[in-house]
């Protein structure tokens, strides 16, 4: 073997073995390093600054944070951390720098606003959020929808929520939900047909298959909350009719009370207990639901929404 | 064009390829595929713009990094290997040879901005299964980044025509970065009063105007370029890239080269 032929051997021995070490050496300080060093931090907190920085290239930033903001909630959810503390500052930051980023008003109010396990429990901040892109984007119906949509569902305010419904109402080009939620609002109609027709209109509207799984995924839960309803209303109609509780549901039905076993949406019958109550047979795959839980029921940190085609 | 001017630029033009220049090309490639698979996974209703913004922004970044690095060398190089003297003791005038530089390096940069705009193209169809009308606003702002490419390429001869390539670079790259700013400085010129006045809007008018030639992100949003603007962009950018070709002829004409 020639001189130079040794060398190149031994060089390129080296240089993979001296890649494989950093790797592994790397891997090691990851692991001995807390992932709040890793995690909370926020190198530059201010939005104008970072959109001076960025050359004119504000676009490209806002797409990168965007991604950022994602990445952090989904770590956040997927952990179980109940702390979203950065997520609003990074919201902020995507919107300065871009903001006509639509994506990131909609998807980023609705982390914001729903209580954990669902959300961040921030509805005020997301409230800011969809506000300043109303500011920035007058025209798009579907930011007065969201903004309505958290001061009906996150903090029950129903003057605002027929504000915002009804300011939607007025642009040229708009859904038609939006004039019937305002009037839903001025009646203060915060019953499950109202929040039906609201999950009902983003089911409809959204292309995104996530939002649909999760529009779905909450069509179920108010499905089986008036099902359970329901069916424990008859449970006790039928107590008063023969003094004591049915055995299953065969006894409601031969009591006229019910025309054949009840089903959930998943097509699971439902479970008729002891002390009358009505529980479904699988909750973890009916996430939001608040009604039809065996006693003591713990939901996973993460809901398990439904497959949507 | 004389036959000289176009002579140079060929050579320029060929140079450049020689130097691996539009090597880059591949880095663009790897980036663009790169975007276009992955953001859809870590990101959510992105894809789209992702690779206008990536794709546009590279072009453009990428761009001025050649028009300054390979435009500081332009002269410079052509004393350092004595060449100069060979081409100018031709029937060549010294204008002439800074033109058909200009030219030259003009002309490297759009075909380099055209083989990435074909892989934008290329990664937007990938993502989008289907070309739209508004995509046709993508040509505009790649239109525009090539006249950026002409700003600064003007610059790089005109700093390159006096200065030593390193302080060059430093020139025409500070100038880029105050050009992107160029809005803000006339913005503070407003603010002040006097001769401060006078002078901030003197320098706000004097550096490159580069944020009315960024519509990177209007377009990313499917928002439609006037076409006002793009012709009074196209009338600028000629404007400017001539005032500074002219002073980069004016220096080298009085240049001692001996």
């Amino acid at each position: 073997m020639s001189p130079s032929r040794r060398i190149t051997i031994t060089a390129s021995a080296l240089l993979v073995m001296c890649l494989t070490a950093s790797v592994l050496l790397l891997r090691q300080i990851d692991r001995e390093r807390t992932g709040t060093t890793l995690e909370e931090v926020l190198y530059i907190s201010s939005p104008t600054l970072l959109k001076r920085m960025s050359l004119g290239y504000d676009g490209l930033l806002a797409d990168i944070y965007w991604t950022r903001a994602v990445q952090y909630f989904g770590d956040k959810l997927t952990r179980g951390s109940e702390h979203f503390d950065l997520l609003a500052p990074l919201l902020e930051i995507t919107t300065t720098l871009d903001p006509h980023l639509l994506v990131a008003y909609e998807y980023g109010a609705n982390f914001l606003a729903p209580k954990f396990p669902e959300g961040a429990g921030q509805p005020l901040r997301a409230i800011k959020l969809a506000e300043f892109g109303i500011r920035n984007n007058p025209n798009q119906w579907h930011l007065y929808y969201d903004l309505g949509f958290i001061y009906y569902f996150d903090l029950e305010d129903y003057a605002k929520a027929e504000k915002a419904f009804a300011d939607g109402a007025k642009l040229p080009r708009t859904h038609q939900i939006m004039p019937i939620m305002a009037a839903k609002m001025a009646e203060h109609v915060g019953n499950i047909q109202t929040a039906r027709l609201m999950w009902v209109t983003t089911l409809q509207t959204t292309l995104d298959p996530n939002v649909k799984a999760n529009a779905v995924a909450h069509l179920n839960a108010l499905q089986v909350d008036e099902d359970v309803t329901t069916l424990e209303r008859l449970t006790s109609h039928y107590r008063e009719k023969t003094g004591h509780l049915p055995q299953s549901f065969a006894d409601l039905e031969a009591a006229n009370l019910l025309r054949g076993i009840p089903t959930d949406p998943l097509g699971h019958t439902y479970k008729l207990m002891p002390d009358g109550r009505v529980e479904v047979r699988v909750p973890d795959d009916l996430p939001f639901i608040e009604k039809g839980t065996p006693i003591g029921y713990i939901p996973p940190r993460t809901p398990k929404l439904p497959p949507v085609n | 064009m004389s036959g000289r001017i176009v002579h140079i630029a060929s050579n320029t033009f060929r140079e450049a390829v020689r130097d691996r220049v539009l090597y880059n090309l591949i880095a663009f490639a790897l980036l663009m595929s790169g975007a276009a698979i992955l953001v859809g996974q870590i990101s959510i209703g992105i894809e789209r713009l992702v690779v206008i913004n990536l794709g546009l922004t590279a072009v453009s970044l990428f761009g001025i990094v050649i028009a300054i690095f390979i435009g500081i060398g332009l002269v410079s190089k052509e004393i350092d290997k004595k060449t100069l003297y060979t081409v100018l003791s031709r029937p060549v005038r010294r204008w002439e040879f800074i033109v058909g530089k200009f030219f030259g390096l003009a002309g490297t940069l759009v075909v380099n901005a055209f083989f990435m705009a074909l892989g934008v193209f290329a990664a937007l169809l990938y993502v989008s299964r289907h070309f739209q009308a508004s995509d046709g606003w993508v040509l505009v702002a790649l239109y525009f980044i090539i006249l950026q490419f002409l700003i600064i390429t003007a610059l790089a001869l005109l700093f390159s025509s006096f200065s030593s390539p390193l302080l060059s670079a430093v020139f025409a790259f500070a100038l880029f970065v105050i050009g992107t700013f160029a809005e803000d400085l006339r913005g503070f010129a407003g603010l002040t009063k006097g001769i401060v006045r006078w002078l901030a809007t003197g320098a706000a008018y004097l550096v490159p105007n580069f944020s009315a030639l960024n519509v990177i992100s209007s377009v990313a949003h499917e928002q439609p370029v006037a076409g006002q603007l793009i012709l009074s962009n196209t009338a600028y950018a000629l404007v400017y890239a001539g005032m500074a070709l002219c002073g980069a002829v004016l220096i080298f004409e009085r240049r001692n080269l001996k």
